[in-house]
């Protein structure tokens, strides 16, 4: 009795070379990170001080700093952040705790998944179209925002309505029953519980619509400028565009130019998003469900 | 009978799309007394339940005849504010549903509700809090931790704070739906002790499947089958002299 029959053997082996194979596949998965960043580190750190973040560049984009660019990369998430999440969020809010679910909001929905999966430079072309041509922002700041503000709203809209349909509906159920309009329940109860889930959403967004290029570069972002920008009317310059016309465009750059400016930018990524986790961890240990 | 009844239904139908749920149910409950609703599993007892705070109506597809009053009101009536309604008539649900906020909160919540915008100083709400929580014996449990999160308390905990937040705006009624179905049996013993001691200051209707606990802890006792009222007299003779041959079938256990 309870001794290993060939059949048993058999499944063990099976068993076994499953475990085996799906835990390469997983550390396939870690190993591109640690090369990417790895080489980024090994070839830019060299470049990377404090001067090199603060000043501009000179002799043609080949030596100087990075200062204009991740300024401008700043002005250009932030500006995008003022469009995309008070709609994003509001429509959520909508979406999740107001629509009842009939064939407009099923066309709404079917709307978000298809404005996801637009291709970055389709979104370009209509933010040249719209914002820089027709509503005449020019190439600016302003229309570059708008841009990636609307490509990344189906982002903010997902996420948030995945943060608040994790708030139990029992917490809605006994706020209505207990004579609590919506936006009372909303307000007291479902958003202090999703909000955790809202930033990381949003911080997310953030870490994605600053090393966007191709949204950009028609409308807003310049290959130099000897200026910085003072207004949402200007052009500037960004991260990721010149890391692109250093490593390309420009003759002559020292390698480890480019590095840096990666480096930087991924560094800028990987900063938000662990200020993500961090406010996920910490909002979630209030939290008792 | 010389008093307004508490709830008095008059040929109540209600449909969900097009299965009929309750049939011609017309009713008095009584002030200041427990009444317990029994039945079979699907019998309608909870959808009446939820008739008397309307908050059956969520669902789109249910459709409602007859009348509803609760102390005289018809509740059904245009002009009836559902959410004034649904703090005069309370409502407990079968797993404790406390809101994620501190105990404190957990209970001045209908309160500020109640008072809007309007600032609520500090010692008032400290008294309605506390008046909420000794009314539930759970005051003594929780005085010295009342900004600790209401869903760290054990569920008998929990259930009587679902009590206990209804109290401060001081409703007419409170209706429970199976609210010990969730507990343990020294749970299950508490809150039917509290809710025993709660008679007389309020109109209760409890909903229950546990026919032991209708007979204990209810004055009167309504016997519901397929979505009928069979039978509506005081506890103690519903269960020791049935009139109706289904609801002794019922009450020996024979189905259920």
């Amino acid at each position: 009795m309870f001794s290993s029959t060939p059949l048993d053997a058999r499944n063990k082996r099976i068993q076994n070379r499953v475990r085996i194979l799906f835990g390469l596949m997983t550390v396939l998965l870690v190993l591109p990170v640690l090369l990417i960043l790895g080489l980024l580190v090994y070839k830019g750190a060299p470049v990377i001080s404090l001067e090199f973040l603060l000043t501009s560049p000179t002799e043609g984009m080949t030596a100087g700093g990075i200062m204009p660019a991740l300024l401008g990369t700043i002005w250009l998430v932030s500006v995008a952040l003022l469009v995309s999440v008070p709609v994003g969020v509001a429509a959520a809010i909508f979406l999740s705790e107001y629509a009842r679910d009939n064939w407009v909001t099923r066309v709404i929905n079917l709307a978000i998944i298809n404005l996801a999966g637009v291709p970055s430079i389709v979104h370009a072309l209509f933010g040249v179209g719209a914002f820089v041509l027709f509503f005449r922002f020019g190439t600016s700041i302003l229309a570059a925002s708008l841009t990636l503000g609307i490509m990344t709203l189906p982002v903010v809209i997902v996420s948030t309505r995945e943060a608040l349909q994790a708030v139990p509906h029992a917490f809605r159920e006994a706020c209505w029953a207990m004579g609590a309009t919506r936006w009372q329940t909303i307000w007291r109860v479902v958003l202090p519980n999703a909000v955790s889930g809202i930033l990381t959403g949003i911080i997310l967004e953030v870490s994605r619509t600053a090393g966007e290029t191709a949204p950009i570069m028609f409308t807003g972002a310049a290959f130099f400028l000897p200026y910085l920008p003072v207004s949402v009317y200007d052009q500037t310059m960004a991260l990721s565009l010149h890391l692109f016309v250093i490593s390309t465009q420009v003759p002559g750059v020292p390698e480890a130019l480019p590095f840096g400016v990666a480096l930087v930018l991924i560094a800028l990524v990987l900063t938000m998003n662990a200020t993500s986790i961090v406010f996920r961890t910490v909002l979630r240990r209030r939290r008792k469900w | 009978m010389a008093e307004t009844p508490a709830i008095r239904t008059d040929r109540l139908c209600l449909w969900y799309r097009t299965f009929q749920a309750l049939h011609d149910i017309s009713l008095d409950i009584e002030q200041g007394r427990i009444t317990s609703l029994i039945g079979p599993s699907g019998c309608g007892k909870s959808t009446l339940l939820r008739c008397m705070n309307r908050i059956v109506e969520r669902l789109p597809y249910v459709r409602i005849t007859g009348g509803i009053e609760v102390l005289g009101h018809d509740v059904r009536a245009p002009e009836v504010e559902l959410l004034q309604l649904r703090r005069q008539v309370g409502m407990v649900f079968q797993r404790p549903n406390p809101l994620p906020l501190s105990i404190r909160d957990n209970v001045a919540f209908t309160y500020r509700l109640q008072r809007g915008t309007q600032r609520i100083p500090r010692p008032e709400l400290d008294e309605v809090v506390e008046a909420a929580l000794r009314e539930v014996l759970l005051w003594d449990a929780v005085k010295d931790r009342l900004d600790d999160s209401a869903l760290g308390l054990s569920l008998e905990e929990q259930q009587k704070l679902c009590i206990a937040r209804l109290l401060p705006v001081k409703p007419a009624v409170l209706l429970m739906d199976e609210p010990c179905s969730a507990l343990d049996p020294a749970g299950t013993e508490a809150v039917e002790e509290l809710i025993w001691k709660l008679r007389g200051a309020y109109t209760i209707v409890i909903v229950t499947h546990n026919m032991a606990q209708a007979r204990r802890a209810s004055e009167s006792c309504i016997f519901m089958l397929m979505g009928r009222v069979v039978e509506h007299r005081p506890t103690d003779e519903l269960f020791v002299a049935p009139q109706h041959p289904e609801t002794a079938d019922y009450i020996e256990g024979r189905y259920g």
